[in-house]
């Protein structure tokens, strides 16, 4: 059912973990659902230094997450922006229709880390860094 | 090293089976019901013989014995045949949330079509309390339809309790008991059914043919119209070779039924046991009695199912989940939500089941491969900073 590319993700993740002292970080999804994805990354001189994530999920989830990492390793800011989940699909070979969503997942956890790192910076006037779709956090003030 | 821990999914068929069926699917070609010549009488003797051998496995007489194409077939047959036939006396159907699919889709189709259906819920380990079903009773009651063991949790139903109340009601009861066969004792007398589902594969029988038994004076319409075999109940030239297959399964089945439960609890137990033992945050999802002797059913926190399958399968470990995409759907299992579990831990759901051909060695190397997945997989979640946090 996955392509040999979403195969080789999946066993061989690449950038799995946490990044000490990341500036930018982003989370997205919901449990409920049954994924999660969690993106760190080290931005410097507006260049996206390194990344890595933390996903729950299925195997297109925790495979779409580690070519998204690994595709905006090295990229300004503004391209990474640019990444969009239909590039990171295709990256993978494609993905069953009904595993779509995960590649969703992972564009809006690369735009809701960059959205923090430019909160850290001053450089936005959002007061949040949530896209408002999970509900998450809702609960967790209940 | 393969191993196939989904013997709730399907079993292999065994050689014996086959060798009673390939006569039939080579020189004895014959149609069943072609009675003027010889190789079609020979082939209806045979589905004769194989009535006689499945009528007599369950308890039942030769004349309530129906061949279907599936026990999906046989439970749609059930539920819609018996809606169909009673609908001048009422419009009201008992069920459970925790059914299989083919029971569940058959009643939500009749909703369609103005029945009322009733699904029960179960306790927190799947079991159906028979006060429960009593109380769902209405004077439009016309059928009860539930499970005699559950395929995802393994629950064992009160059945024959309940056989009581339906009868008490003259109401119809039905059984879909494809579980059953091979690791409980199904008998339709003492069970108290109506109707009562089969299907060959599950029991190391051929895929593509099942049973239903209506119990004789039960008058419910046919589902599958044309020809007249199976006396006029249910048209479609007669598989004879699945029938014969399935009839030699079922002989073997019963047989050695009770060396078959005694030797599937001890590798079931082996799996609970040491999986419990092996791995934190784990549970064991459905009841430590009462339980089907191949069913094992576990959820690991912080962990999602499919990717669990994945990394098992890359170790040659077949295995099933109730999780939402390992069920192609949004949410996960039915069955994990009715005994309350929330999505979460539903998602992260494992079914083990094992099988006439499960060893020791098979179950020694799951519990050998098992937790560094479920290690690795928990060392990715960000579900798990917080507990890694906490316990260091």
């Amino acid at each position: 059912m996955y392509s040999e590319k979403v195969m080789d993700h999946f066993s061989n993740p690449r950038n799995v973990g946490e990044i000490e002292n990341a500036n930018a970080i982003g989370e997205v999804g919901n449990a409920k659902c049954g994924d999660i994805m969690k993106i760190y990354m080290n931005i410097e001189d507006n260049i996206i230094k390194d990344a890595k994530f933390k996903t729950f999920g299925c195997g297109a989830a925790i495979a779409t997450s580690s070519m998204a990492t690994e595709m905006v390793i090295g990229k300004t800011v503004d391209e990474a922006l640019a990444l969009t989940n239909k590039a990171v699909m295709e990256a993978l070979d494609g993905l069953p229709p009904e595993k779509v969503h995960c590649s969703v997942l992972a564009e809006e956890a690369i735009h809701s880390a960059i959205s923090d790192y430019k909160r850290r910076m001053g450089l936005s006037d959002e007061e949040k860094n949530c896209s408002g779709c999970c509900g998450r956090c809702k609960e967790e003030n209940e | 090293m393969d191993v196939y821990m989904d013997n709730n999914a399907t079993t292999y068929m065994k050689k014996e089976v086959l060798d009673a069926m390939l006569p039939y699917l080579t020189q004895q070609y014959g149609n069943g019901s072609s009675k003027f010549y010889k190789i079609g009488r020979v082939a209806g003797a045979a589905v004769r013989d194989a009535r006689d051998v499945v009528a007599k496995a369950i308890g039942a007489k030769i004349n309530e014995i129906y061949f279907t194409g599936s026990g999906t077939e046989a439970d749609n047959w059930a539920i819609k045949g018996a809606a169909f036939a009673k609908k001048d006396k009422g419009n009201h159907i008992i069920t459970t949330q925790i059914e299989h699919h083919a029971v569940l889709h058959t009643c939500e189709y009749l909703e369609k079509h103005g029945y009322e259906v009733t699904y029960l819920p179960v306790d927190e380990y799947g079991m159906v309390k028979p006060d429960d079903v009593e109380n769902a009773i209405t004077d439009k009651t016309i059928l009860i339809s539930i499970m005699t063991a559950n395929n995802e949790i393994g629950t064992i139903q009160p059945i024959a309790q309940i056989g009581k109340i339906a009868k008490s009601h003259k109401i119809l009861f039905h059984t879909d008991a494809v579980q059953a066969i091979g690791h409980i004792r199904v008998n339709v007398e003492e069970m108290g059914v109506d109707m009562l589902s089969l299907s060959a594969h599950k029991f190391h029988g051929p895929k593509g043919v099942g049973v239903l038994y209506i119990k004789n004076g039960v008058k419910i319409d046919n589902l599958i119209h044309g020809g007249g075999q199976e006396r006029g109940k249910r048209a479609s030239t007669e598989n004879v070779a699945g029938i014969v297959g399935l009839a030699k399964a079922i002989e073997i089945a019963t047989e050695n039924l009770d060396e078959n439960i005694k030797k599937l609890s001890y590798f079931r137990d082996r799996l609970i046991s040491g999986i419990l033992e092996k791995i934190p945050y784990c549970r064991l999802n459905g009841p430590t009695e009462n339980r089907l002797c191949n069913n094992a059913n576990f959820s690991f926190r912080y962990v999602e199912g499919e990717s669990i399958l994945m990394l098992l399968d890359m170790k040659g470990v077949a295995a099933s989940s109730g999780s939402a995409c390992a069920s192609g759907s949004l949410d996960p299992s039915h069955v994990l939500l009715a005994i309350g579990l929330p999505h979460e831990i539903a998602h992260g759901s494992l079914r083990l089941s094992v099988g006439d051909n499960t060893t020791d060695k098979d179950v020694d190397y799951v519990l050998e491969v098992l937790p560094p997945i479920i290690e690795r997989l928990r060392a990715m979640s960000p579900l798990y900073e917080g507990v890694e946090r906490r316990e260091n």
